[in-house]
């Protein structure tokens, strides 16, 4: 049996009588990387701050290695946080700032250098010990957050949107570096992030929320495959799922037939329980399309802008027949498509995705 | 172009004219009276040039030696007294509580009044013989004291007034308390620094530079104190709150020593500039700037 090393049973959290988090109930499991993503005012960093204590939930409670900790102080929680905009002490220098909390716990001075030098080595500061944070860069002031919270030696390292500071080249390295670190350490560690790439390289589970609530939770590629509704299916991938308005012809329990105004596609799919004639959603990831071959069955129309990104290409395509609809097809770097192209565009119906009009999904892919 | 050269010196010179008229000229002019012998009843065309002679006067001059002594103890006593005290009311009510604005407006209000005639004159009342502190003390059984009448009272009694005053130092002292980001507190919060251990190791460096500011203006104002001594103790008993600007006034216009009252002032200026050029020097060494250093990035990575 794995160990859970955070437990949140039923949280809420109400700022004057506007509640922010709605009972949320999750286990996070020892050594995972948990990443709650959403957007913003989804409550994400809200429920961070309850875990780390700087918020006291309303009602619910919240466990850590085992231990009832919903009113205990920050500092008696085995918690260490980075936070967003670093909180390094302006007027302490990096050795210093790291070795802070060491200090106050009263330990010897030997020991606060020699902890405070093996966070530097792994974290590559040791050059910048005696420097003010003032004279450092944003990815190094970064790193001087973590080092902070890596002395501590936490059960569990929370991050609170780390990386939102930093350029995107700077983003993507300290990604590596933090993946690298947690690889190394260990440690439970939760992340909370807005932007779902992070989420999904650095996570081994994902927790997306909405409005104060869990919509899904899962291993990054069951939420990208298996998107429990319409909201979840929008948020992950990039650039995100084309979704299309359609009607359910026919539901045999192998297969789902859904019209569209160029006709009917038939998806392999069990369980679907909707009637007949209920408005669906067909979800189409950019990557899942492609030019059709001649004897494809495909949605045609044409298209109204390509964004060439070098090793991609992302043509934008009206659908005939679809008002107001746009599709976002991925193409190879160097496709010849250009605005106002008539395009044929087939997918594969085992990879298309099917949401009822509470925009729950619908029914199951046979593997 | 020329035209709007000249509206715009039309719209600053009330200011030029104010400061030739009423600053630069008197400060010359003091200085070439404080050279001079000039006396108030006489012309000024009589006055005569006596080179360094009064400043010399002043050493030879035990009222001005008693006074010198009795405003640097006024100084010493109420600039760090002062400080502290806006400080503590300003972490106070830096406290997020119910009605807090008004509590903050409520503590301000003694310095709008502040060091105003009106205030001095009840402060005279309010220490009096038989004003209101000895009334009180007489309620409790306690017995009366002399407090405008024994050096030592009479010097507690204006370094009070000047303590009441505290509004002005703690309304910037309020400003620098918000503009410390909260994250550091939850930072310290996580760190388990306690609420003493967070005011001595984050909020009072943070504030230095505010704490600055405030000691150069309240040793500015210290060094000038005059309502208090002329209104409530006339200087006295015994020359024991005979605060400078108060000898540089009886000087002038109780004796008419002009020359020599100017001479005074010029020695009063020279210490504020000198404490202020002290401060200064100093705050290298305990003032901290966060402000981000313009080659910081380039020096990172």
């Amino acid at each position: 049996m794995t160990k859970i090393s955070v437990r949140l049973n039923d949280v809420t959290k109400s700022f004057g009588g506007h509640e922010v988090i709605k009972g949320v109930s999750l286990d996070v499991e020892h050594g995972e990387l948990v990443v709650f993503v959403g957007p913003s005012g989804c409550g994400k960093s809200t429920l961070l701050r309850l875990i780390a204590g700087l918020d006291t939930p309303t009602t619910g409670a919240l466990h850590i290695a085992g231990k009832d900790v919903t009113y205990a102080h920050p500092s008696k929680r085995g918690v260490a946080m980075v936070f967003q905009s670093y909180a390094l002490y302006p007027h302490m220098t990096v050795e210093d700032n790291i070795g802070f909390a060491l200090k106050i716990k009263g330990l010897a001075k030997s020991e606060i250098k020699a902890k405070v030098a093996r966070a530097a080595d792994i974290l590559q500061l040791t050059p910048l010990l005696k420097r003010l944070p003032k004279a450092l860069s944003g990815g190094q002031r970064q790193r001087v957050a973590i080092g902070r919270a890596i002395v501590r030696e936490p059960d569990v390292f929370l991050f609170d949107e780390p990386l939102s500071n930093l350029d995107a080249s700077l983003r993507g390295q300290m990604r590596v570096e933090i993946a690298r670190l947690h690889a190394s350490l260990g440690a439970t560690s939760i992340y909370v992030t807005h932007d779902q790439v992070e989420a999904m390289t650095l996570a081994s589970k994902i927790v997306v929320l909405n409005g104060g609530r869990i919509e899904q939770v899962g291993a990054p590629l069951d939420l990208y495959r298996n998107p429990a509704n319409l909201f979840v299916a929008g948020f992950i991938g990039s650039p995100r799922m084309n979704i299309l308005p359609v009607t359910l012809e026919a539901a045999d329990g192998a297969s789902a037939t859904v019209a569209t105004p160029q006709g009917t596609f038939s998806l392999p799919r069990t369980g679907v329980t909707a009637a007949q004639g209920e408005n669906l959603s067909l979800g189409l990831r950019p990557e899942h399309l492609h030019l059709a071959q001649d004897d494809e069955p495909a949605l045609t129309g044409q298209v109204l802008l390509v964004e060439r990104l070098g090793g991609e290409t992302f043509a934008y395509v009206a659908p005939d027949g679809f008002e107001n609809q746009q599709l976002i097809v991925r193409l190879d770097g160097d496709h010849a498509v250009a605005p106002q192209d008539r395009v044929r565009l087939s997918f594969d119906p085992r990879r298309a995705h099917l949401f009822g009009e509470d925009g729950a999904a619908l029914g199951r892919t046979e593997a | 172009m020329y035209k709007n050269k000249f509206v715009g010196a039309l719209y600053i010179s009330p200011f030029i004219i104010g400061f030739v008229v009423f600053t630069a000229f008197p400060f010359l002019a003091s200085l070439i009276l404080s050279l001079t012998d000039a006396h108030l009843q006489d012309q000024l065309s009589d006055a005569h040039f006596i080179g360094l002679d009064n400043y010399g006067a002043m050493f030879r001059d035990a009222t001005f030696r008693k006074s010198l002594s009795v405003t640097f103890l006024y100084v010493f006593l109420t600039v760090p007294l002062k400080l502290a005290f806006a400080l503590l009311m300003a972490v106070l009510l830096n406290f997020r509580l119910r009605a807090i604005g008004l509590f903050r407006t409520v503590y301000y209000l003694p310095s709008i009044l502040g060091g105003s005639v009106a205030v001095a004159v009840v402060w005279r009342f309010v220490f009096a013989g038989d004003g209101l502190i000895n009334q009180l003390l007489h309620h409790l059984h306690l017995g009366g004291v002399n407090w405008l009448g024994e050096p030592s009272t009479a010097m507690f009694s204006l370094v009070l007034l000047r303590l009441w005053e505290f509004g002005s130092a703690m309304v910037v002292f309020l400003a620098g308390l918000k503009a410390i980001p909260s994250d550091l507190y939850e930072a310290a919060d996580l760190d388990g620094a306690s609420r003493i251990r967070q005011f001595f190791s984050i909020t009072l460096p943070l504030l230095t530079p505010v704490i600055f500011f405030n000691f150069i203006m309240q040793i500015v104002q210290a060094f000038q104190e005059f309502n208090g001594p002329y209104i409530i103790t006339g200087g006295g008993p015994m020359k024991s709150s005979y605060l400078l600007p108060l000898m540089i006034y009886e000087e002038a216009f109780k004796y008419f020593q002009l020359g020599y009252a100017s001479a005074l002032s010029w020695v009063l200026f020279l210490i504020i500039a000198v404490f202020t050029a002290l401060a200064f020097w100093s705050q290298s060494k305990w003032v901290f700037y966060a402000t981000e250093n313009p080659n910081g990035e380039s020096r990172g990575e």
